[in-house]
């Protein structure tokens, strides 16, 4: 039987494809076993009655759900909101903005000095900028705990210079949390915004000056704007990890300090509630996803209008 | 006389750059520096000494600890990049088709997902199946951590792919070489700078997870930073500072072949 050669091209396609399909598998499968697919068990973990001793009753709840906004009085039966789960949402949202805007304003001078020096030496900036990103985040968070603790490097500093008579309490607070978070993803925020400066076109910024724009000026209206995409990136690969952060707040926030991360530990480990720690995880998923969507949107936004 | 006007000078931009290094450094040379104290404290420094990291080496808990990390990472960052690399070569210089742009998001989607929710989510499943198998060895360690290093052994590798000629696969089929022969020969070859670098990065990324680890683990596996995040609770002595500078080092050095693994790529 003979076929066309239209009709052999298309078999090809198709065989090709089956194979870059066949190729592509094991990665794919091994990333719904061992890495997304649980997500699914979580959600429906969120909709079951907590076990007596960790783990699940088989039975539909929404028990857990209700239980991450609202509390329900163990006597009367009362409804309150709860304010327990809420204020640690809140307090987590909040540190995670605090720490993006902290990244920017210590990461962008920083990205901005990295990408005008001289060529040859700008590698060697960024590889310093690099070296803490890749060394372990419980590393240094504890080389953080060492420089803010009561003994630590910054109190005996201060104290032998005078400054304070006793040392300034700083370790296990939101205080401790915010440097711990701002140093450990501090170049999450110095990449992008780096990439971003790089291209800058500085005749832009020569022709503003010759249009007498004062340096704040030049900085707020052309700069800026011009680097708005590698900004928007790296508040978004600081408040994501931030917001969800677990190392940081267990050590540097002790025990009273918690964050999301934290909330949803202590389901799974004493408070023996996993329908409710699943319930919180799926929030917080849900939280993220708005976050990366803000993003998506803005980055094509942007785009669009330069090109 | 006046300074000459700069356009890309903006001041105090420096000053605070400065800050940022030292600032990033500052903590790190303070624990290292600890290391070596002779004293019992990581505050007061009471002199020279090595006996923190004789006492971190005779510690068996550690060594089997870092054993365990070195293994796992090792097992891990192999599968991991075998599979991102069969993915890699599936997703590359092809016609947009269906399911194309799925793959992309799938193969990334570990990165977007908050660690602490997939260390629950894993946590959940691998009980299960724990139960149901009676199996509990370090399979589910380097099956999940395998997972979360695969978007980052796959970027690399298919940046190598894109910015690779074409042409020299074509000569390649054109002098009658099998699409087997082709990929050995010639792709695998012009390919494998990329495959090391997605290695060592897939290493790197398993050697410091802390969060999955921690919720995966079961009794008596744990990894190295499983095990110092569990002596930071107690009265941290300086064997601390001396694990953690024993494993600085080797990430500093890992780091740095890739660093200029990924230079030398460039320039050639």
């Amino acid at each position: 039987m003979a076929i066309s050669p239209a009709e052999a091209s298309e078999i090809v396609r198709k065989k090709d494809i089956r194979s870059r399909w066949l190729l592509s598998a094991p990665a794919l499968i091994l990333i719904a076993v061992a890495g997304v697919g649980p997500l699914l068990i979580v959600v429906v973990y969120s909709f079951l009655a907590p076990g007596n001793y960790g783990d699940v009753k088989w039975e539909f709840s929404t028990e857990a759900w209700f239980n991450v906004l609202l509390s329900r009085d163990i006597f009367d039966d009362t409804v309150t909101l709860a304010d327990a789960h809420l204020s640690i949402f809140l307090r987590s949202i909040q540190l995670a903005i605090v720490t993006t805007v902290l990244c920017v304003v210590f990461g962008f001078p920083t990205a901005y000095f990295i990408a005008t020096r001289p060529i040859h030496t700008r590698q060697i900036w960024l590889f310093l900028i690099t070296i803490p990103f890749w060394t372990n985040m419980l590393i240094r968070a504890f080389a953080i705990q060492e420089v803010i603790r009561n003994e630590g490097i910054v109190n005996s500093l201060l104290m032998g210079l005078g400054l304070i008579a006793a040392p300034i309490p700083m370790m296990f607070s939101d205080f401790a949390i915010l440097v711990g978070m701002t140093y450990v993803f501090l170049p999450l925020m110095v990449l992008p915004l780096y990439a971003s400066i790089d291209k800058l076109d500085f005749r832009l910024i020569e022709a503003a000056y010759d249009l007498y724009a004062s340096r704040f000026n030049v900085l707020m209206r052309v700069i800026v704007p011009l680097v708005k995409p590698g900004l928007i990136a790296g508040s978004i690969l600081v408040f994501i990890p931030a917001l969800s952060s677990y190392v940081i707040p267990r050590v540097l926030g002790g025990g009273k300090n918690l964050m999301i991360g934290n909330l949803i530990e202590l389901q799974f480990g004493q408070g023996r509630n996993w329908p409710l720690g699943a319930s919180l995880s799926v929030t917080l998923v849900i939280i993220v996803l708005f976050a990366m969507l803000y993003y998506v949107r803005n980055a094509s936004r942007s785009g669009g209008t330069h090109g | 006389m006046a300074r000459q006007f700069s356009v890309k000078r903006l001041p105090g931009f420096s000053t605070i750059a400065m800050i940022c290094f030292i600032g990033l450094y500052m903590p790190i040379v303070t624990l290292v520096v600890y290391a070596f104290n002779a004293g019992t404290s990581i505050a007061v420094w009471e002199g020279f000494s090595l006996r923190w990291f004789y006492s971190a080496w005779n510690n068996t808990q550690v060594v089997d600890a870092s054993i365990r990390s070195l293994q796992i990472a090792f097992c891990a960052a192999i599968v991991a990049t075998v599979v991102a690399t069969m993915a890699a070569i599936a997703t590359t210089r092809t016609a947009q088709y269906r399911g194309l742009t799925f793959k992309y998001a799938f193969i990334n989607l570990p990165l977007l997902v908050p660690e602490i929710v997939t260390a629950v989510a894993l946590l959940i499943f691998f009980s299960q199946i724990k139960v149901y198998t009676g199996y509990s060895g370090l399979g589910y360690l380097i099956a999940a951590h395998a997972a979360f290093c695969i978007p980052f052994a796959y970027l690399p590798i298919r940046a190598r792919l894109e910015s690779m000629d074409l042409t020299l696969e074509r000569a390649a089929a054109d002098l009658y070489a099998t699409p087997f022969q082709a990929f050995r020969y010639v792709t695998l070859p012009l390919l494998w700078p990329g495959i090391l670098a997605g290695m060592i990065l897939g290493f790197v990324i398993s050697l410091d997870d802390v969060v999955i680890t921690e919720f995966v683990k079961s009794g008596g596996q744990d990894t190295l930073p499983t095990y110092m995040l569990g002596q930071l609770r107690r009265v941290v002595t300086p064997e601390m500072n001396a694990i953690s500078t024993v494993f600085l080092l080797l990430s500093f050095a890992i780091v740095t072949i890739f660093f200029f693994l990924s230079r030398n790529e460039k320039t050639s």
